[in-house]
């Protein structure tokens, strides 16, 4: 399916992160957002209700992220493209409805622009210390696709991505950039509507006889049906069975939250993707994600200006997390150093990935700023020696 | 003495008569005997069998709570969300869907306690749903704690001494933020609540109504009002009808009077209508109004 010509805003633009995620979510087919004004993040929904009168969406700024959140599920129940913008305190708000998002198997984009934290923290500078959040935050179990754009051109392709990683796995899908990429202008791309390929919804094609909503495919997949289609289903935030009804029973669950975990992790190879430059030789590797891969890169510049064989893993899907990969990579290299904005946080992953084959250096930062990529290069000249 | 011959037999009813509404392969209910959700869920059903309404554009959102049940037990596309979030849900699935019409049943914790910034600002936004809210007085799920809704001086399981907490006045705290419909009825006004009901379905905008149930298991007891038999005779002997009544004279105190009928009945542009409106002004042709998921 292609994007709709009327929301395609096609042409090369001056745009900052903020922005081009708003015209990704357009250019995705997104008509329904929901937000609560929250720094850096707010300029999402500023542009998305500039833009939505002309192109047939419904905006409207909710009393806070709870409801934001919770909206946005009806909405996706009812046949939207559904989305909410945040940031740190936002966030955590919306973590109880993310849980809900989950179990009722509704398809949503959530685009967190990270800031400092803990509590009110840093509102109006970068952080990167929610990618355990956005992972584990809400209670139970289940699971989430994330993404982590570096430039305002990321933030509109990942836009359209998440959309469609959310539709076709019918999953809350986030993307986490930060406050640095939300507010960095450059150059962004827009291409024509029909270069723009979207993921429908998938509804079923059964009768309401035969349908019972949360039976899945071979995919593990249910397919969706909308509210006033006449299916008349049941759907709880309860453990349910596949008829959608509540079953209080540990068989229930166990079949129940084994597939909410496993339609992410059994089609893992198909949603991991990140960029992977000369580790075929590489004595280390630098991971990263985010803002912190372009602040990394004249530390990589000046190590490979020495000699020493630097390969980088860059995360563009974070969750899940591509551990196959890095043991692979673990078991041929020396080390991993891992720049993130935050005190160690992905680098659990990449520890917990690497099975003790490698060492793993973090590179911290509290966020408020970038890393200065000298503390990346001299962590590169430490994992070498 | 009767001749027993001529007592005719009662014709069979194959189907119950609410087969249509009920979602059969649920019950029996979840709720306590003598419970008023019950018959408040009766209620609507009558009012559903009689509204012109089709029954496919029809949506029912719950929260948690006992009153959160109910969504389960209607045979509508129906929601149960998180607890007080019932009405942002509702709020979701009508802008997704403008066709959609919503009715958010739930309890008075759900609604007036953890979702009461929710309510206000629905009522405020004109949101086009119909909120059925039946106040138990306490969280009757999780055992009787006291409420925003409590009476003063009534004994729960958290005011063991008696409550000291001013409770919400509900009718009134809609009507003030803008509800265009509302009314309270107790769960012996059955007919007059069902006929409300059909109204508020009738109607376009923020619909409220109040029903009084007090949990016959864990607040009845605890407070002396009897069993369900008994608060049926306390609902009749206090209740006051006043249509019209001024809302800011709805104060529950405790066993006292309860007015009881309908208090607003007006007309206010809703939320839909008045983005609509104002972006089609503003911006005449240009302006592409979102109609629901088909278009």
């Amino acid at each position: 399916m292609k994007a709709n010509p009327k929301n395609v805003l096609t042409g090369s633009h001056y745009l900052d992160g903020d922005h081009a995620c708003a015209e990704g979510a357009l250019a995705a087919g997104c008509n329904f957002v929901a937000g609560y004004p929250i720094t850096p993040s707010t300029e999402v929904v500023e542009r998305i209700s500039e833009r939505f009168p002309f192109v047939g969406g419904v905006f409207i700024q909710m009393e806070d992220e709870l409801a934001s959140m919770a909206s946005v599920i009806g909405a996706a129940w009812s046949g939207a493209k559904a989305m909410t913008v945040t940031s740190g305190p936002g966030f955590s708000l919306m973590m109880e409805n993310i849980g809900l998002a989950a179990i009722m198997e509704a398809p949503c984009v959530i685009i967190n622009v990270q800031r400092g934290g803990p509590s009110t923290g840093l509102p109006t500078l970068p952080g990167q210390a929610d990618m355990m959040q956005v992972r584990w935050g809400s209670h139970g179990d289940y699971e989430i696709i994330a993404l982590s754009p570096n430039s305002p051109q990321e933030c509109f392709e990942f836009t359209i991505k998440a959309f469609n990683l959310s539709e076709k796995y019918r999953v809350p899908t986030f993307i986490m950039t930060d406050e640095c990429v939300g507010h960095m202008t450059e150059k962004v791309v827009i291409p024509p509507a029909d270069k723009i390929e979207l993921e429908p919804r998938r509804y079923t094609k059964l009768s309401p006889q035969e349908y019972l909503p949360f039976k899945p495919e071979k995919d593990l997949v249910p397919d969706m049906v909308k509210a006033g289609d006449g299916y008349k289903v049941h759907i709880t935030g309860l453990t349910h069975d596949e008829k959608g009804y509540p079953a209080m029973h540990w068989k229930t669950q166990e079949k129940l939250v084994r597939r909410l975990v496993e339609k992410i992790r059994l089609n893992k190879d198909k949603i991991v993707e990140f960029e992977e430059e000369e580790t075929g030789d590489a004595e280390v590797v630098l991971l990263s994600y985010g803002i912190s891969s372009r602040v990394a890169i004249p530390a990589i510049q000046k190590a490979r200006a020495e000699g020493i064989k630097v390969g980088v893993i860059r995360l563009i899907v974070v969750w899940p997390f591509p551990e196959e990969k890095v043991y692979e990579l673990a078991k041929k290299v020396k080390a991993f150093v891992v720049p993130e904005m935050n005190y160690g946080q992905m680098v659990l992953e990449v520890e917990r990935a690497a099975k003790g084959q490698a060492e793993v250096f973090l590179v911290p930062h509290g966020g408020g700023w970038v890393h200065d990529p000298e503390d990346i290069y001299k962590a590169i000249k430490e994992a070498v020696r | 003495m009767k001749d027993a011959q001529v007592v005719k037999e009662a014709p069979v009813i194959e189907e119950h008569p609410m087969e249509r509404i009920l979602r059969m392969d649920r019950i029996p209910h979840i709720w306590c005997p003598t419970c008023g959700i019950g018959t408040a869920m009766t209620a609507f059903a009558a009012a559903l069998d009689k509204v012109q309404i089709p029954l496919d554009n029809i949506s029912v959102v719950s929260g948690i709570g006992c009153s959160g049940r109910i969504a389960g037990y209607i045979n509508l596309d129906s929601f149960h969300s998180t607890h007080g979030r019932a009405i942002p849900f509702a709020t979701g699935l009508k802008l997704g869907n403008p066709k959609l019409k919503l009715v958010v049943f739930s309890g008075d914790g759900d609604i007036a306690g953890i979702g009461g910034n929710h309510l206000i600002h629905a009522a405020r936004r004109n949101m086009d749903m119909v909120v059925l809210c039946i106040n138990n007085f306490i969280y009757a799920m999780t055992g009787g704690q006291s409420a925003a809704t409590t009476p003063l001086t009534a004994n729960t399981s958290t005011s063991p001494y008696g409550c000291y907490e001013q409770p919400f006045n509900l009718p009134h705290l809609a009507a003030s933020c803008g509800a265009v419909y509302v009314a309270r009825w107790t769960c012996l006004h059955i007919r007059r609540l069902a006929k409300s009901i059909g109204e508020a379905l009738n109607k376009k905008g923020f619909s409220f109504i109040e029903i009084i149930a007090p949990c016959s298991t864990i607040y009845a007891r605890r407070n002396r009002l009897g069993d369900g038999l008994n608060l049926m005779k306390f609902y009749h002997d206090n209740s006051v009808i006043k249509h019209g009544a001024d809302t800011r004279e709805l104060d529950i105190g405790y066993q006292k009077k309860i007015t009881v009928g309908k208090f607003v009945d007006i007309e206010r542009p809703t939320f839909l209508d008045c983005m609509n409106e104002w972006y089609r002004k503003k911006f005449g042709e240009k302006y592409i109004e979102y109609g629901g998921p088909n278009d």
